[in-house]
């Protein structure tokens, strides 16, 4: 019973704000259906599957919540998640920062974020899958490990307040590492959908391969500020933390206003209005994107509306919690799901072909936060960093360590090239200057 | 205990249920009375034996049943006000066959005869599938069955037994001696887990497992409006594989730190207070410590550092399934290769570096009877007298070294993962002569000591890594000489581990430890401890990570 129509899905919830006698009660609906499949050295190594659906009751009194869930649908099994719900509303401290639930709200409408083909994905289409891509390193004598995930899924709310939701929505992200069974070379590419159509695993692992045996005999280049083209995997990342998404992540209001960000403003106060960013950076999220459509209502039952984060290097918006817009009057804007980056039309072999003397890089790993204040990370080059010359990728080079903040490196912004979805954003390859390497590694 | 005492005593009871996106921490939420129920064995027992049974009709040659129930509490604090407590549980059952020499696995939280059984007949088919495309048959190392029996963490307090209200009491405390000693802000908070774990195997094993882990723990941040600057000190607990002991603090545990920093160091228990209180009065010093001066120093790493440099360094690394390329997509691999392990002769630290992984270790994390594929726990020689001496392995591993045992390294997270080899407590062991960190520190001519975990990242070979901290000293000429900021070390780890030049002893060793360590994909999260004494590395790069933004 993974998906739920939303008729099915609201005559479930329906009953269940029936049985409440709370103050306030909200419901929240979610199922998925999906599963998955891992390979390494060419075989097949786990595989999962996940079928589930489950109800959230919350209950309040007064200012007291409390929230129990359940997985079964029958009379009983829902008078008790309610019972339970409004027992430990009644035992909970009063929240000081208590928001009465929202009434009824208008939504967006996001048709291409549930696409059927997604959601008739069968465990053979993915050994189907992931069999080409292994044929191909067989053939290749390459050793490969990959991993394919898929979901089909929904989320339905309703309140006694009035609001009422429902939205579906399926993914497919698939990621490989391809390498030399020398362990001299190696190779990354990676993609999701919302449409599985234009999926190819064997596609992606020719270029996940191309990239494994252009990086054998990596040559040690010196650390130091470089030009760099960062392909859309070194910018956001479905596994790891990233360097735009850690940007992103810091775009609250609320830490901004209480001192404790980058975007906090001597004497108090945060820095929206305040051009930051070069004026082509452009950051905005949107759930009715068609190559993105995400959810067009957050967790407590916000629209979700197209927004401006970031607007020719002017920091427009930030977004915060319904208590703390309404303490301080600001806008009531809800964190978003994916964003995109405005971008150009430029291919990254296009940046590659205008760049006199720069590095490459396919994938940053291991990132991590190291001052706050000025939003540093520090990470490593993985999977394939090759060294440019003259609009050429001349030679593989070593693998580096960075420390670089993406708001100098915004800052530095030479080129910007063509978006394109990953980890559930649209984001451009980007070619920056004074990139900063500190050190070698010698891992591949 | 009835339930009316129980929700009597907990005061806030489970209030707002908002769970943090805490890996690990997932799980429906409950009410705080359930989390002291538990499942009779004789139960589980009968419910193992359908999945075998089924297991075995539909054609597997060996199956293993682990039917756990996992318990979670969490509870939020900001300055004066609670911001959530959760009380979550997830109770279910995994199977896993052998099919045509391949694995197969499917979960159910249907945990009857019937939900068994079925999902066992899934897993086989699974395997069955999956063996199709398979090119080496998984092999076994052999394990012998063990009957029943039972392990439980040696706690002496079930901090799921303690009224909440006493635990929010605490964290309240511990924001308030923050804010009178200067913090802007702080946050606490206090994390719980018990495993209740049974494992059935058709080797002959029904093992019944009790498993607690508590980490309390908070952040302190101080602010001069002013300047805009502000600066962040957490917590220097450890999470442990203890009860609520841990939070009763006692003086015989703690160890004071090197003479001029006021730091104090703790072993099997913790005084939160005390620590918050410090906590606040080193953040506000950081606001106007030195800037460290890049360049080669002698490093003299606490033991709640160090234990993340011998996580990511050697823990990881020693791991066989990186090393033959199971984690190639994402977690990595490994550069102790094993052509480094067959010569015999690779040197990965100095002489002085003696590294044990242990499952069983008291206090500990990873603390365990037996592991996920019913191997009873011990401890091994890691790397010896310097020297890579083995690997962290599961059963399905052992037999590509050439061994006839598993080390017992086999882990889920959770009853619907799928086991696999997961780090066990991996630590450095203490000095043989005496040496306190005084000691230590007096022979140091221009050093830097840094204690707390901070920023941390290794590249996917671990090899080359940076760390940071949360405090930082300057050594000038064998003394403490103020505090530094801005300061992270970076090293190739074998280059590191041979720069160890002095260990103090048994006296000084503690635990740090790790909750969430990600692995896998799907990624599933583990916890474990790593002990050490305070350790000095010498002539080691300090880089100054200050920058500015426009």
């Amino acid at each position: 019973m993974a998906i739920l129509s939303k008729d099915e899905a609201q005559t479930i919830l329906k009953k269940v704000l029936s049985f409440s006698t709370a103050d306030e009660c909200e419901v929240t609906l979610n199922g998925t259906t999906g599963g998955n499949v891992r390979s390494a050295r060419n075989a097949i190594s786990t595989s999962g599957a996940v079928d589930n659906v489950s109800l959230a009751v919350e209950s309040r009194f007064g200012k007291r919540s409390g929230i129990a869930t359940c997985n079964e649908f029958d009379d009983a099994t829902l008078r008790r998640c309610v019972q339970r719900a409004e027992e430990i509303a009644k035992l909970a401290p009063e929240s000081p920062e208590y928001m009465p639930l929202l009434g009824p709200q208008q939504y967006l409408e996001s048709p291409k974020s549930f696409a059927a083909n997604t959601a008739g994905i069968t465990p053979d289409y993915r050994a189907q899958q992931v069999a080409a891509s292994m044929k191909l390193c067989d053939a290749k004598k390459l050793t490969s490990a990959a991993f394919l995930n898929d979901s089909a899924g929904f989320v339905a709310k309703r309140n006694n307040k009035g609001l009422e939701a429902y939205q579906q929505i399926t993914n497919l992200d698939f990621s490989i590492t391809v390498r030399t069974p020398d362990g001299t070379g190696s190779g990354y590419a990676a993609a999701d959908f919302t449409d599985i159509s234009k999926f190819d695993a064997a596609r992606m692992t020719q270029i996940a391969a191309d990239k494994a045996t252009g990086s054998v005999g990596a040559k040690a280049i010196e650390p130091g500020k470089y030009t760099v083209i960062l392909e859309p995997a070194a910018l956001v990342s479905n596994s790891d933390a990233s360097l735009l998404g850690a940007l992103m992540n810091a775009l609250d209001a609320r830490n901004a206003d209480e001192g404790r960000s980058f975007l906090s403003k001597k004497g108090g106060g945060n820095r929206k209005g305040e051009k930051m960013f070069d004026e082509r950076v452009t950051i905005y999220s949107d759930p009715t994107n068609p190559e993105l459509a995400d959810l067009t209502f957050s967790g407590d039952g916000r629209p979700q509306k197209k927004m401006t984060w970031i607007e020719k290097g002017v920091v427009k918006n930030l977004y915060s919690s319904r208590f703390w817009a309404q303490k301080n009057n600001i806008a009531d804007i809800p964190r978003p799901g994916g964003f995109i980056m405005e971008g150009g039309t430029q291919s990254t072999q296009d940046l590659i072909k205008g760049t006199a003397k720069g590095i490459l890089v396919t994938r940053l790993w291991y990132i991590r936060a190291v001052d706050p204040q000025t939003l540093l990370f520090t990470g490593l080059t993985r999977d394939g960093t090759f060294y440019i010359e003259n609009g050429k990728i001349k030679y593989p080079v070593k693998n580096f360590r960075f420390n670089e903040s993406p708001v100098i490196m915004l800052n530095n912004l030479e080129a910007i090239g063509k978006p394109v979805r990953l980890g559930g954003n649209l984001v451009p390859p980007l070619k920056i200057r004074d990139f900063t390497f500190t050190s070698l590694s010698d891992a591949v | 205990m009835k339930r009316r005492e129980f929700v009597g005593l907990t005061g806030f009871a489970a209030g707002a249920l908002f769970l943090p996106s805490f890996p690990g921490f997932g799980g429906n939420p409950v009410d705080p009375e359930r989390l002291l129920e538990q499942v009779d064995p004789a139960i589980k027992k009968r419910l193992a034996d359908a999945a075998m049974n089924a297991a075995k009709s539909a054609g597997a040659t060996y199956a293993d049943v682990r039917i756990g129930r996992y318990l979670n509490q969490s509870i939020f604090t900001r300055e004066k006000q609670v911001q959530n407590i959760g009380s979550g549980e997830s109770y279910g059952a995994g199977v896993r066959v052998l099919a045509n020499g391949t694995w197969g696995f499917a979960a159910t939280n249907t945990v009857t005869e019937a939900g068994m059984a079925k999902a066992a007949q899934l897993a086989v088919q699974i395997a069955k599938a999956n063996s199709k495309v398979q090119k080496e048959k998984v092999q076994l190392a052999p394990q012998k069955g063990y009957g029943d029996v039972t392990w439980k963490t040696p706690i002496q307090q079930n901090a799921f037994e303690v009224p909440i209200a006493q635990k929010v009491e605490l964290l309240l405390a511990a924001n308030a001696k923050a804010l009178e000693n200067g913090a802007s802000f702080v946050n606490s908070s206090l994390f719980q887990i018990n495993e209740q774990k049974y494992f059935a195997s058709t080797d002959g094993s029904y093992i019944d497992q009790d498993i607690h882990r508590i980490w309390p723990t908070f952040s302190v941040t101080a602010i001069d409006r002013a300047s805009g600057k502000f600066r962040s000190r957490e917590a220097l607990s450890a999470p442990m594989g203890l009860g609520y002991e841990y939070l009763t603090p006692k003086a015989a545990d703690k160890i004071a730190g090197p003479t001029g920093t006021g730091l104090v160091g703790y072993k099997m228990s913790y005084d939160m207070l005390e620590d918050a209180a410090l906590a606040a009065q080193q953040a506000k010093s950081k606001l106007t410590a030195k800037s460290v001066v890049p360049g080669k120093y002698d490093v003299v790493l606490d033991p709640n550092h160090l234990g993340l440099t011998i996580h990511e360094s050697v823990g990881h690394a020693t791991e066989l399934d990186r090393v033959l390329g199971y984690e190639a997509n994402y977690a990595g691999t490994s550069f102790a290769t094993l052509d480094k392990w067959k010569s015999k002769n690779f040197q990965y630290g100095s002489k002085l570096v003696n590294i044990v992984a242990d499952k069983l270790q008291p206090g500990s994390l990873g603390a365990v009877g037996y592991d996920d594929e019913g191997v009873k726990t011990g401890q091994w020689d890691l790397i010896k007298n310097g020297v890579l001496v083995d690997y962290q392995k599961t059963r399905d591993q052992a037999g590509i070294l050439g061994q006839d045992h598993s080390d017992g390294c086999s882990y889920a997270q959770s009853w619907q993962d799928v086991q696999f080899q997961r780090m066990a407590n991996v630590s450095l062991q203490p000095g043989k002569e005496k040496m306190s960190v005084d000691d230590m520190i007096k022979n140091v001519d221009k050093g830097v000591y840094i204690a707390g975990r901070g920023s941390y990242s290794i590249d996917q070979q671990r090899y080359n890594f940076q760390f940071g901290g949360t405090v930082f000293y300057a050594i000038n000429k064998g003394k403490i000489d103020g505090m530094l900021e801005d300061v992270a070390y970076q090293a190739n780890t074998q280059e590191f581990w041979n720069s160890c030049a002095a260990i103090c002893d048994q006296s000084d060793y503690r635990l740090f430890g790790s909750f969430f360590d990600g692995k896998g994909q799907p990624s599933q999260v583990s916890a474990v401890s790593h002990g050490s004494s305070t350790t000095r590395f010498n002539g080691v790069n300090v880089i100054n990570t200050a920058r500015k933004i426009g």
